[in-house]
């Protein structure tokens, strides 16, 4: 399964994004394979929509689930109908490492 | 004039599957075209026929009125009848509608997570794995109730008596129980008094 965790730099000692659609960068972590992918976000200055942009970006990797700090407004009913689970976690100081390790526990 | 707009109606299980096919028979006898069974009365007939709520509790889990929902639940059947009785195929597709899942939340790790997929029960938190976790539906009760208690105080103009002020219920309409007076908001009252 594909994990997406919003981050604010390009490595794995970033912490993590607290937006969403307007994060940096998404590091998709599979955790099958252990294999991390990490993508730069385009919708970063998006005037408006960077949400369900983001979320396009995000389902084409088929992620099936998100870790991130908030979600907006239009995002859940995409995530519902497109059956990936959110996970809100506010801890802006956690890098993704230390996410990515909970999640292999 | 232009119709009122439709509500949006909450679908909380979307189907596992996206159409029904009819089999046997004579194939170039069968018709042309769909029958497309909206969201909304796939939604319906599960809560009604499949659950077995009456309409009333499941208009208000599809956050619509009792009318509606039995609108939708006589247009639902009478679709499957006509695909039924006309050897036509449904697709499940289209409507009025917004996707809804339940919020949780983990005492291990402190995050909120929702579970989409309504089929299988949550009974792990998603993020470290611990099995502490509850539903915010008891918490968003909780939180409606202590929104309901407002800080503002009905006071009396006249004795000064004073009691916190309950919502919908207007304090000059009620009576002081100390010297009859008719009650003010404390608010109200001292900038009266400025």
């Amino acid at each position: 399964m594909k994990v997406a965790i919003t981050s604010t730099g390009n490595s794995l000692d970033s912490t993590i994004d607290q937006r969403f659609g307007r994060c940096a960068y998404f590091v998709i972590y599979d955790t099958e394979t252990g294999g991390v992918e990490i993508l730069p976000n385009p919708n970063r200055d998006a005037q408006e929509g960077a949400g369900p942009a983001s979320v396009q970006l995000v389902a084409s990797r088929d992620v099936r689930k998100i870790i991130s700090g908030e979600f907006g407004m239009k995002i859940k009913s995409l995530l519902d109908s497109l059956r990936i689970q959110m996970v809100v976690y506010k801890e802006p100081e956690k890098t993704v490492q230390s996410v990515i390790d909970m999640l292999k526990k | 004039m232009s119709p009122r707009p439709k509500r949006l109606r909450r679908v909380s299980n979307p189907p596992i599957i996206s159409g029904f096919k009819p089999y046997g028979g004579e194939v170039r006898d069968r018709p042309k075209g769909s029958v497309f069974l909206h969201f909304e009365e796939y939604e319906v007939i599960r809560l009604c026929d499949f659950e077995n709520l009456s309409h009333h509790d499941a208009s208000k889990i599809m956050d619509v009125s009792r009318p509606t929902l039995t609108r939708i639940y006589a247009k639902a059947r009478a679709k499957i009848a006509e695909a039924m009785v006309t050897g036509k195929q449904i697709i499940i597709e289209g409507g009025k509608i917004y996707f809804d899942s339940d919020w949780h939340i983990c005492n291990g790790c402190g995050c909120y997570f929702n579970q989409p997929d309504k089929g299988n029960r949550v009974t792990e938190c998603p993020l470290c794995g611990s099995g502490t976790i509850e539903n915010c539906e008891a918490m968003n009760v909780d939180m409606a109730e202590s929104h309901r208690q407002c800080a503002d105080l009905c006071a009396c103009p006249e004795c000064g008596y004073e009691r916190p002020h309950e919502p919908a219920n207007p304090c000059k309409d009620q009576l002081c129980p100390v010297c009859g007076t008719h009650l003010m908001r404390k608010n109200n009252l001292l900038a009266k008094d400025i």
